[in-house]
């Protein structure tokens, strides 16, 4: 049995900030499925969002008006106290990024460049071209190289331990050696991502299985929000692979069959750079009414960056232009790019506080796959990078103040009876049954797609859960082809595809009780926000019988009184 | 128009558990859609025919630098290669050379993430950092575009002829990183690190054939760092001569 005073999953921004943080005092162990500099926080592109009132058309910023605008995008869903938090740490933390080597883009004074972005009264986003992530994470990965950080790359978490309120450590599958191990671990931190691949269109890495969410469910953790679904206006076409919202912050034009710049019927004020919900609606809207396009991979509407300039697009989105011509053939330069919106991002997941808490001692969640709620129902641009960051940091300090105050003592006997628990489990998905588990993950995810997607309506929603109950009754019998442990990825899927079931459940289950719109969930039979029903948060915990039990949970207001959400 | 034709994927597997059974061809016959990828088609035939096929993969979008392979002859990234993109319906696919194979396409990376550690690639300051940002001009910032766009595929590494005669050489990909330290107008390591790379197994063990720059799925050019590395080393010891030259005077 292994053993650390800090354990932390995943090993993207939220995990590599916290492990930095920590390693000088405790003994921290890293684990991730894959090598930490693969994780998702890389496909990141747009930027980051800070107040540093650099751009000479934003000198008044400030980290209100960046927490304002943050709200105001949340659709008042998120914790205003932890947006405040968020926003003042912004500033410190994109300078301490900077500190580390981050080469982010400059303005002509040598200061860190800042873009438009959507939803944001300030051009406030911090970025390194359009492969923002790509450095942030770059940058954390060479920090923790350079503190020694112990990772345990390519290892699976499959399952979370808690008893009594307290967490004990994880059961985990090395992927090489195939060797089932226990971890005891005084403290836990997931950071393990969102949940993409639960959606067939989805614009995540293959690992962004949600199954993170999934394990602490399982273990009594409660989850938070599960139905709010970004979607994100900008996938290309066919591969969803995401075209960053710089291409718009950069002054790119959404137009339909006829030419039209749509946007200025929605939104006349904002046009392209309005709030991703709102955009991605405005998309689906011109498709549903006739105004898209035709390509044999589905109906589309075009992205137009060719009146910026080769210089402009070349010097700004080069990452954009690559895409495009490896995966479409098509330079943007010359041609308009077909998008679609698509599944982008989890406002859901494990419920925290500010300071990364959850209901059992010892156990932390942080970035994407935690709920803290600081992007509410709908995340703006550019907040998703930041999130990761500051409750990566932020966690480091509530794990130290955890074991600072006390003797922790988890138990290892809890872990053997696990471990022996899983062994059993894997030995049944090797040796019985007759399902496969992709025929299932396609069957689940084209639901979530279809029936639980942008526009969203009772009956649809009732589908959605009824058919997801019917898959976890086929999981049941789910068969895994080969019966060795190591290097065996069918297996490593059939048993994050578990995982994937209840979060998909809990999504579905959110989004058919939430009778009205708010933000990224827009119910066609509840078409605008109740704030005197449904300011509240939902919460789902595995019930005894291993149903989803929802309750309700109080919003923090602070400074901004919920209104009308117009742009 | 969307049509399907009939590939047959070749692929070598090898399972280092299991050495004595030589590595081998497989052959997989799967109907391929236009605009497909060599990734797509490994998840499918790992799905649906074959679910003991080991390859790495994630992001799918050619950023996070998990699914370089041999391609046909060729080093590329498998998530941005198109099937259809040979002009022919036979692809072969092998495991990224210069490294062990643990199982099939999927190779032991720890070599390669062994000499990444040695250059140090971090920001060394000696300075302390100012309050707001240390400042960087556009045109220092721009120094180091080409540098950062390593995604650590090992595409290079793989690539690399010294490499296959010399597992201790360092390789382009460690090089290039630590050329992005040393342009980075905010690092200040000392001018003597160098001198960890100035011999057989660092810089100069570069045959500067350009096989690297051939391979890098993202347009980093790892043998103009190395050259350039070279001629700071030899500029860094030209003046401490001339330096000390003067000091005589």
């Amino acid at each position: 049995m292994l053993y650390h005073d800090v354990l932390i999953v995943g090993g993207g921004l939220a995990g590599l900030r916290a492990a930095v943080g920590l390693c000088d005092k405790y003994d921290v162990g890293l684990l991730s499925k894959v090598y930490p500099i693969r994780s998702h926080s890389i496909a990141a592109q747009g930027g980051i969002n800070a107040a540093l009132a650099n751009n000479p058309n934003g000198k008044d910023d400030t980290w209100e008006k960046h927490a304002f605008d943050t709200t105001k995008g949340s659709d008042y869903l998120a914790d205003q106290n932890a947006v405040e938090i968020m926003c003042q740490e912004a500033i410190k933390i994109v300078y301490e990024m900077e500190h580390w080597g981050c080469p982010f883009s400059r303005f002509p004074d040598g200061s860190i460049a800042q873009r438009p972005f959507g939803g944001a009264g300030y051009p406030r986003t911090c970025y390194s071209t359009d492969i923002t992530g790509h450095v942030l994470l770059n940058t954390l990965n060479e920090r923790a190289v350079a503190k020694g950080v112990r990772f345990y790359p390519e290892w699976f978490v499959i399952a979370l331990v808690t008893d009594g309120g307290m967490c004990h450590g994880v059961i985990a599958l090395d992927l090489k050696s195939g060797e089932i191990i226990p971890i005891l671990a005084k403290t836990i931190l997931f950071a393990t991502g969102g949940y993409g691949r639960v959606y067939f269109y989805s614009t995540n890495a293959l690992i962004n299985t949600g199954s993170g969410i999934g394990i602490a469910y399982k273990a009594n953790v409660p989850i938070k929000d599960m139905e709010f679904v970004q979607f994100h206006p900008t996938a290309l076409i066919g591969t969803n692979i995401l075209m960053t919202e710089a291409c718009r912050g950069e002054g790119g034009y959404l137009t339909n069959k006829d030419g039209e710049r749509f946007m200025a019927r929605y939104v006349p004020t904002a046009m392209e750079l309005a709030p991703r919900d709102i955009v991605s609606r405005s998309i689906q809207t011109e498709i549903n009414e006739g105004r898209g396009l035709e390509h044999p991979l589905g109906k589309y509407i075009n992205l137009d960056l060719r009146h910026l300039g080769a210089q402009k697009i070349i010097d700004k989105l080069p990452g954009i232009r690559n895409i495009c011509i490896d995966f479409i053939g098509i330079d943007p330069i010359l041609e308009p790019i077909p998008i679609m919106p698509c599944q982008h991002y989890s406002m859901g997941g494990i419920d925290t506080n500010e300071k990364c808490e959850t209901d059992i001692k010892g156990f932390y969640g942080a970035g994407e796959c935690a709920c803290v709620s600081v992007h509410g129902a709908n995340r703006l641009g550019g907040n998703s990078l930041l999130e990761t960051i500051v409750f990566g940091k932020l966690a480091s300090f509530a794990i130290d103040e955890y074991l600072q105050n006390g003797e922790v003592k988890p138990d290892e006997s809890l872990l053997i009876d696990k471990k022996k628990e899983m062994e059993k489990k894997i030995d049944r998905l090797v040796h019985e049954g007759n399902e496969k588990p992709y025929k299932i993950l396609a069957d689940l995810s084209k639901t979530m797609s279809s029936l639980v997607g942008i526009f969203r309506k009772k009956d649809e929603l009732a589908q959605a859960v009824q058919n997801i109950i019917e898959v976890k009754e086929r999981y049941r019998n789910v068969h895994v082809s080969s019966p060795k442990l190591y290097m065996n990825h069918e297996l490593i899927n059939a048993i994050e595809l578990e995982y994937m079931l209840e979060v998909a459940h809990t999504i579905a289950l959110g989004a058919y009780l939430r009778e009205e719109s708010r933000g990224a969930h827009f119910r066609l039979d509840f078409n605008t926000r109740d704030d005197a029903n449904w300011l509240k948060h939902t919460i789902a915990q595995i019930g005894k019988d291993g149903e989803p039990v929802i309750s309700f949970k109080k919003v923090t207001i602070t400074n901004y009184q919920p209104m009308e959400r117009k742009y | 128009m969307i049509t399907a034709n009939e590939y047959t994927f070749k692929i070598l597997r090898y399972d280092a558990q299991e050495p004595e059974i030589e590595p081998h061809f497989e052959s997989y016959n799967i109907k391929v859609i236009t605009g497909l990828t060599i990734l797509l088609v490994l998840l499918r035939i790992r799905d649906e025919i074959d679910g003991t096929l080991s390859f790495r993969s994630s992001c799918r979008s050619a950023v996070c630098g998990s699914c370089a392979m041999v391609i046909n002859g060729k080093i590329d990234l498998a998530c941005r290669t198109q099937v259809a993109s040979f002009g022919s319906n036979t692809i072969i696919l092998e495991p990224l050379p210069n490294m062990n194979v643990i199982k099939d396409l999927f190779v032991d990376m720890t070599p390669f993430w062994n000499m990444y550690e040695k250059v140090k690639p971090y920001l060394i300051r000696k300075n302390p950092d100012p309050e707001k940002e240390i400042q960087q001009s556009e045109e220092e910032r721009k120094r180091i575009d080409q540098n950062i766009n390593c995604i650590l595929c090992a595409s290079c590494y793989g690539a690399c002829p010294v490499l296959s005669r010399d597992p201790d050489y360092i390789g382009p990909a460690a090089l290039a990183k630590l050329e992005r330290f040393v342009l980075d107008s905010r690092d200040e390591r000392s001018k003597g690190f160098l001198e960890t790379v100035n011999n057989e197994k660092g810089i100069w063990g570069c045959d500067t054939v350009l096989r690297c720059i051939d391979a890098c799925p993202k347009d980093v050019r790892p043998t103009d760092s190395i050259v350039g590395l070279r001629k700071t080393l030899v500029k860094n010891k030209m003046k401490k001569i001339f330096g000390a030259a003067k000091d005589e005077d």
